[in-house]
């Protein structure tokens, strides 16, 4: 491979999460339901997505890409890092955003977070101890509530999702391009799209936690 | 103005270099930068020592060949300004100035300031070029070309080879320059022929000089004396991505 098909896979895997990102947003909105109401429709939709075949497809190639991406941001940034200069004083900074030359670094805090999430919900949800609500559905409701009440998680939560939004602000322009888009009207718009989804998806993710801790205060 | 300098000095490829003082008295702020290194020169030649070595030629702005690291911007303070085009006035009067090669994996020093940009000729004969028999000069309006494709095909062409966006580069990466040869090609009538081999070609070249990663952070558009537009990259990245989809036989 070389140094721009290594980028095509980097880009092909970002922007794939980015996909499942919005879907994955959309469907936790239910968090913000009337807690009862939650419960059932938030316990039911995970049921869902457990059960459906076209589901766990879409989910093995998630875990592939994050885990293809990773492997590829260590190949990418390794050779970059051996391919740059270092100057004794170096005010190169001035020329570019301090986000598009930390994506390693930013990347290393979201991985941090998946691992912690993973272990968090999808982890109890599969191999833990879990009750049932009403329906009979595993209540992955009462794990989230519970989680939540540690004001430190939620810090975490909300520094990841931070962290999440700088690397995207930069990942999507950056990725659009690495496939080839180079018209400079389209390229503005894929701009403005990308700015717009990346601070509406972490700030409706960093907003979930947040929610959950302050409605439960009083338990 | 009175100007105390520190520059990198290194005997040869293999020498370990270091930064070495110098101070400056009379400097006149109408120089330009390079006239400034000429004065050191003469005053260093006069005390019976080495002169710094930098390269340079046209000296306005044009072939690309003067190039250094300036308090730590390629080509110093003024964004999309040779190295030539710099004049004294732009620093202060007793001012620390830090001069350094142009530092990548893919430009080794070579003595002092100057460093080797041959990878780019090597990137250039891999394809950055047209095959055509001359013969006799065709007439010119035989092959249409809008006043757009022109224009367009020129501003990638304005680059000047100066290789300061591989130096601004974090990851030492020559998409900018590459990108910006690949795409005057690619957009002309009379350059389609060659145009998938020409693409997959100089990529690989520019990947065996061992250049880095593009992570378009965008600072080699900041940089270049001639304001190549990141684009290009993105362009770069299509005619790649053409070329593999569309498979060239030898
Ligand atoms: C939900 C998680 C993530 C999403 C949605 C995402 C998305 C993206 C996108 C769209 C790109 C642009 C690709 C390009 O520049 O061509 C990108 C680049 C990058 N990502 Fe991620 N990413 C995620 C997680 C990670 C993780 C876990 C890491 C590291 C372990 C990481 C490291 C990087 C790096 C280093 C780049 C930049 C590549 C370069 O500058 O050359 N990302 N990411
Ligand atoms: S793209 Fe700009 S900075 Fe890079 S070599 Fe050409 S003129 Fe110099
Ligand atoms: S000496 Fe020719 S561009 Fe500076």
């Amino acid at each position: 491979m070389n140094t721009l098909s290594r980028k095509i896979v980097m880009a092909a895997t970002g922007l794939f999460l980015c996909f499942f990102l919005l879907i994955h947003c959309l469907g936790n909105m239910q968090l913000f339901m009337e807690p009862e109401h939650a419960r059932l429709s938030f316990n039911a939709y995970s049921h869902f997505l457990t059960g459906n075949p076209l589901v766990k497809m879409v989910s093995y190639v998630l875990y592939a890409s994050i885990i293809g991406h990773a492997i590829y941001a260590l190949i990418i940034t390794s050779k970059n890092k051996a391919s740059g200069g270092t100057y004794k004083k170096d005010n190169r900074g001035r020329a570019s955003k301090w986000y598009s030359r930390n994506m390693g670094v930013l990347g290393t805090v979201v991985l941090i977070f998946i691992v912690l999430h993973f272990q968090n919900f999808w982890y109890v949800y599969k191999f833990g101890q879990i009750g049932l609500d009403a329906n009979g559905n595993k209540d992955l409701y009462a794990v989230v509530v519970a989680a939540f009440q540690e004001l430190w998680l939620v810090v975490v939560y909300v520094i990841a999702m931070i962290a999440l939004c700088y690397h995207l602000v930069h990942g999507i322009t950056s990725g659009v391009r690495t496939l080839g888009l180079f018209h400079p009207k389209f390229v503005r718009w894929v701009n403005i799209v990308g700015v717009a989804y990346s601070v509406i998806i972490c700030a409706g993710f960093a907003a979930m936690p947040i929610f959950i801790y302050i409605t439960n205060l009083n338990n | 103005m009175k100007l105390h300098l520190k520059i990198w000095r290194q005997k040869n490829r293999k020498a370990q270099g270091q930064l070495v003082n110098y101070t400056l008295e009379n400097v006149n702020p109408h120089m330009s930068f390079l006239e400034m290194l000429d004065t050191l020169n003469e005053q260093l030649i006069v005390n019976k020592e080495e002169p710094v070595e930098f390269d340079h030629d046209c000296r306005e702005g044009i072939c690309g060949q003067c190039g250094v690291v300036i308090n730590g911007n390629a080509h110093g303070p003024l964004e999309n300004t040779t190295t030539c085009q710099l004049h004294m006035r732009e620093f202060k009067d007793g001012e620390t100035v830090l001069i350094e090669p142009f530092r990548a994996k893919g430009f080794p020093v070579k003595k002092d300031l100057k460093v080797d940009r041959s990878a780019f000729d090597r990137i250039i004969s891999a394809g950055g070029y047209v095959s055509v028999n001359t013969g006799q000069a065709p007439e010119a309006n035989t092959i249409p070309v809008s006043h757009e494709t022109a224009e367009a095909a020129f501003d990638s062409a304005a680059c000047i080879g100066c290789g300061a966006c591989v130096a601004t580069c974090k990851n030492g990466s020559a998409a900018l320059f590459t990108s910006a040869k690949i795409t005057q090609l690619a957009i002309l009538p009379q350059s389609q022929e060659e145009r998938k081999e020409r693409a997959l070609k100089m990529i690989a070249q520019m990947d065996a000089e061992d250049f880095g990663h593009c992570s378009n952070t965008e600072a080699c558009e900041v940089e270049c004396p001639q304001g190549i537009s990141v684009l290009n990259i993105a362009r770069m990245n299509y005619e790649y991505n053409r070329a593999s989809f569309l498979k060239f036989k030898k």
